[in-house]
């Protein structure tokens, strides 16, 4: 047996931050902005069947960019967080703060442990309120820290430099179309500056809907809904696109 | 020991641990205690008084199929409540309709909605149709204990097969037994009265319009002759519940449109007590 070096305990948590922010760049990025109507999860995706973003409950909706498979993992224990919750409780007591609080504990603990490696998972999680002042949006990086953001958060390999060019463009009181557009502007932005076409089938988009009327907000905005709200120029047409959307959702 | 779940520390390990779609087996894991079939009830001389629900019917029509219920429950020769619900939507395209002991059907119903809910979510698509109503027989073959000593929960299960593009009926009995209905079934101490006026008013090319009076028909017999279920109460504006599932899922009659129904069922009785009259031959 060897005698194992001394490592400074800053040292340890700078090595392990600095893995856990490799393992996250290397995914894409996504972005969480709040709309007159909701929240909206934008990101780019090319599997169809491995979702970047998913729903908890009711009111709840998931994002996480970085490692499938602890991401996947987090997210199943959210679900089963949520749903045991309102079953014990009550559906109204599942809330997107408990949540988040779950998951800080659970990423902080694995953070530190030196028993495990870290998580190289970013979340958000977000709840739709009854009114846009309702609307929650919890980031939480990998060492169990909760970021409460406002308006439009960005996580992901290119997160700096998307959520700076969110900050000065989002504002309150946007359109579905008018949101989903700023966010795929910002998406396709590269780390060099350049710009790049993201084509509608690369794109994973998902709304939590206020408005909509099943106890259940969370939906997947897919296929021709999709292409319509992007080509959408305006208020005006965005009202159609909402409509249209909801119809074809029940095929 | 692992944390409590409801404090706000760390997720424990079983919630982490993957494998299961099944929030049932999730709770068998980490809080039995939780699941109705796994209470143990202490041994009690005779029949334990407990608020029963009675008359549940369903028919389906091209397109879909309906599912209705009557408003009491019972305990012993007393009546328990009058407005009871005993029909719910499973998810948007399922319902169950449940005779039995309430208490424990509203918590059997609450749990079966979570399984499918839980379901979807975990797996990002809906279970089959045979999927659901399998689940359903798990959960009542749980309660067989419990069953044995008087607190039997019998459901009927009803959907839209979207594989099949029908809608389809499913019975159990209280071992968990499950068979497929076809045309309309009933279950409850009023069914045998309203299997009887289905049998010979169901007719394979009904509307929607037609399945639900036909199903507020039936009720309206069983409540006839079975003092269990409730008829219509025009005093205190009760109706039965009735819903439909189809291609664009489920939908609950609003109260108006089932008064509707119930009052002109009603008023036809008011000439002809017995009901519509089938052909002799």
């Amino acid at each position: 047996m060897s005698t194992p070096f001394y490592v400074s305990p800053q040292q340890a948590m700078a090595d392990r931050a600095e893995y856990a922010r490799k393992g996250i760049a290397r995914g894409r990025s996504l972005v969480v902005l709040q709309y007159a109507d909701g929240i909206v999860f934008v990101g780019e995706n090319p599997s169809r069947a491995l979702h970047k973003f998913s729903e908890i409950y009711d009111r709840i909706g998931f994002a996480a960019a970085g490692k499938y498979n602890e991401y996947e993992n987090l997210r199943i224990g959210g679900v089963r967080y949520a749903d045991l919750r309102g079953y014990t409780y009550d559906r109204d007591d599942v809330t997107a703060r408990g949540l988040a609080n779950v998951y800080a504990q659970t990423l902080g603990t694995i953070f530190s442990s030196a028993a495990e490696k870290p998580y190289e998972v970013e979340l958000v999680v977000a709840e739709v309120g009854e009114t846009p002042e309702g609307d929650q949006i919890y980031r939480l990086p990998h060492d169990g820290s909760i970021v409460d953001e406002h308006g439009s958060v960005a996580v992901g390999g290119n997160a700096e430099q998307i959520s700076g060019y969110l900050d000065q463009r989002h504002r309150d009181g946007m359109t579905l179309a008018e949101a989903l557009k700023l966010a795929v502007q910002a998406l396709s932005r590269d780390t060099n500056g350049s710009e790049r076409e993201i084509p509608a089938e690369r794109l994973e988009v998902a709304v939590l809907d206020r408005t909509r009327p099943q106890q259940r907000k969370f939906r997947r905005i897919v296929g021709r809904q999709l292409a319509r709200l992007l080509e959408a120029d305006g208020a005006a047409t965005a009202a159609d696109a909402d409509a249209e959307a909801d119809g074809s959702e029940e095929e | 020991m692992e944390p409590n779940p409801r404090s706000t520390g760390r997720l424990p390990a079983a919630f982490l641990t993957p494998g299961s779609s099944s929030f049932m087996d999730f709770l068998s894991e980490h809080q039995p205690e939780l699941l109705p079939g796994r209470r143990q009830l202490p041994p009690v001389q005779g029949v334990i008084e407990a608020p029963h629900g009675t008359t549940i019917v369903a028919a389906t029509f091209p397109g879909g199929v309906v599912l209705a219920g009557d408003r009491r429950a019972t305990m012993g020769n007393v009546i328990a409540q009058r407005d009871i619900e005993k029909v719910f939507p499973a998810d948007e395209y399922s319902a169950v309709g449940i005779a039995g002991t309430a208490g424990l059907a509203v918590e059997m119903v609450k749990l079966f909605q979570l399984e499918l809910e839980h379901f979807e979510k975990v797996e990002g698509a809906q279970l089959s149709l045979e999927g659901k109503a399998n689940r359903l027989s798990t959960m009542i073959r749980s309660n067989l204990g419990m069953a044995m000593q008087g607190l039997a929960v019998v459901p009927l299960f009803a959907g839209y097969d979207l594989d099949r593009d029908k809608g389809r009926i499913f019975s159990y009995d209280v071992t968990g037994g499950r068979s497929e209905e076809h045309g309309y079934a009933a279950t409850g101490s009023g069914s045998i009265f309203a299997r009887g006026a289905m049998k010979k008013l169901f007719r394979e090319d009904l509307s929607e319009a037609e399945a639900t009076t036909l199903v507020v028909q039936a009720l309206y017999d069983a409540a006839d002759d079975d003092s269990a279920t409730g008829g219509p109460d025009v005093a205190r504006r009760i109706y039965p519940i009735v819903t439909v599932i189809t291609e664009d899922g489920f939908r609950r009659l609003t109260e108006d449109e089932s008064s509707e129904i119930a009052r002109s069922v009603l008023q036809r009785r008011l000439e002809q007590p017995d009901g519509p009259r089938a052909a002799l031959l």
